[in-house]
């Protein structure tokens, strides 16, 4: 695989940043800024009047979100819609950015491992915030032996969580990779139903996975109400 | 026998053959998956109107089925590409 990315000398030493982690930032500054037009319009939009073009468009994502999280969640998932939502947004743009031939921001580990931190994070926190003591209580549950065996379970979610995301969308890239090498000139005409498994089915199977798991990790560390 | 093999060659190869067997680990995933869906299939044959329901709870089982595959690939790809014997 060829070198892409940023490759630049500060201080005598040579630092060079992936084009995985530039897509990555080049992926959240363009989200910002269409955002932010839309809400602008969302704004400006009359309420009497039925919406229309993109307005319609985040009114049925931002109700399909609102359903599936509390579908999934329950009377516990109230408030977790917006960070499901951004999840959603930004895996699947990243997921899909296989399709136009740049490398996508998930074949990287460093991204993938640190969006499954904070899933691991939030769910320590609200496990510890919903529960209190209860939930530290609950690691020892059924039996004190028990204890290391829950605690590597716990340590093992973010790692299984990241490994599958990356596994998933490097798969598909290390694969397209090499069918380019060998096809050469008729790999344009063969290549289109690879990518829409790969890129279209998996990257969106896979974000559907993630945000699923998050829900279901949190929720199951808040307990039941 | 290995006369005009470097030894970094050597290693090489061997870590080629290794990531070769760690592949196999998807033999797995492909059975547990393709039961998955038949159970699946089997219970939107019973209740067509859970389908829903059914899918999801079958993508996600299949999905954590997963795991196991995966890391095999993981290990394939780190003895590939980012061989830590040489």
């Amino acid at each position: 695989m060829e070198k892409m990315g940023i490759q630049f000398v500060l201080g005598g030493q040579e630092i060079y940043i992936h084009d995985t982690l530039v897509n990555s930032v080049v992926i959240v500054l363009a989200l910002s800024i269409f955002f932010m037009i839309v809400s602008r319009k969302i704004k400006a939009a009359d309420p009497t009047k039925p919406p229309k073009g993109v307005v319609h468009a985040m009114e049925i994502f931002v109700t399909t979100i609102n359903g599936f999280v509390s579908s999934t969640m329950g009377k516990s998932g109230k408030g977790f819609e917006p960070y499901i939502g951004t999840l959603a947004i930004y895996l699947a743009i990243a997921n899909l950015l296989g399709l136009t031939g740049f490398s996508p921001p998930t074949s990287d580990y460093n991204v993938t491992l640190s969006l499954a931190i904070m899933t691991f994070f939030l769910t320590q926190f609200f496990g510890l915030k919903k529960q209190g003591f209860g939930y530290l209580k609950g690691m020892a549950e059924p039996y004190v032996l028990l204890l290391p065996i829950n605690l590597i379970g716990e340590i093992a979610n973010p790692i299984s969580l990241s490994f599958r995301l990356f596994g998933n969308i490097v798969s598909g890239v290390v694969i397209m990779t090499l069918l380019y090498n060998a096809l050469g000139w008729i790999a344009p005409v063969l290549t289109p139903v690879l990518h829409a498994y790969f890129d279209v089915f998996a990257g969106l199977i896979q974000t559907f996975i993630f945000t699923i798991l998050t829900m279901i990790f949190i929720s199951g560390a808040m307990g039941e109400e | 026998m290995l006369e005009g093999i470097t030894s970094e060659a050597f290693v090489m190869g061997c870590s080629a053959i290794g990531a070769g067997l760690a592949a196999i680990a998807g033999i797995g995933p492909g059975i547990g998956q393709g039961y998955a869906a038949g159970k699946g299939a089997e219970a939107v044959g019973r209740q067509p109107e859970a389908q829903g329901d059914i899918i999801r709870t079958m993508i996600m089982g299949q999905a954590i089925a997963e795991t196991t595959g995966i890391y095999g690939l993981v290990i394939a790809m780190i003895l590939l590409f980012v061989n830590p014997f040489v």
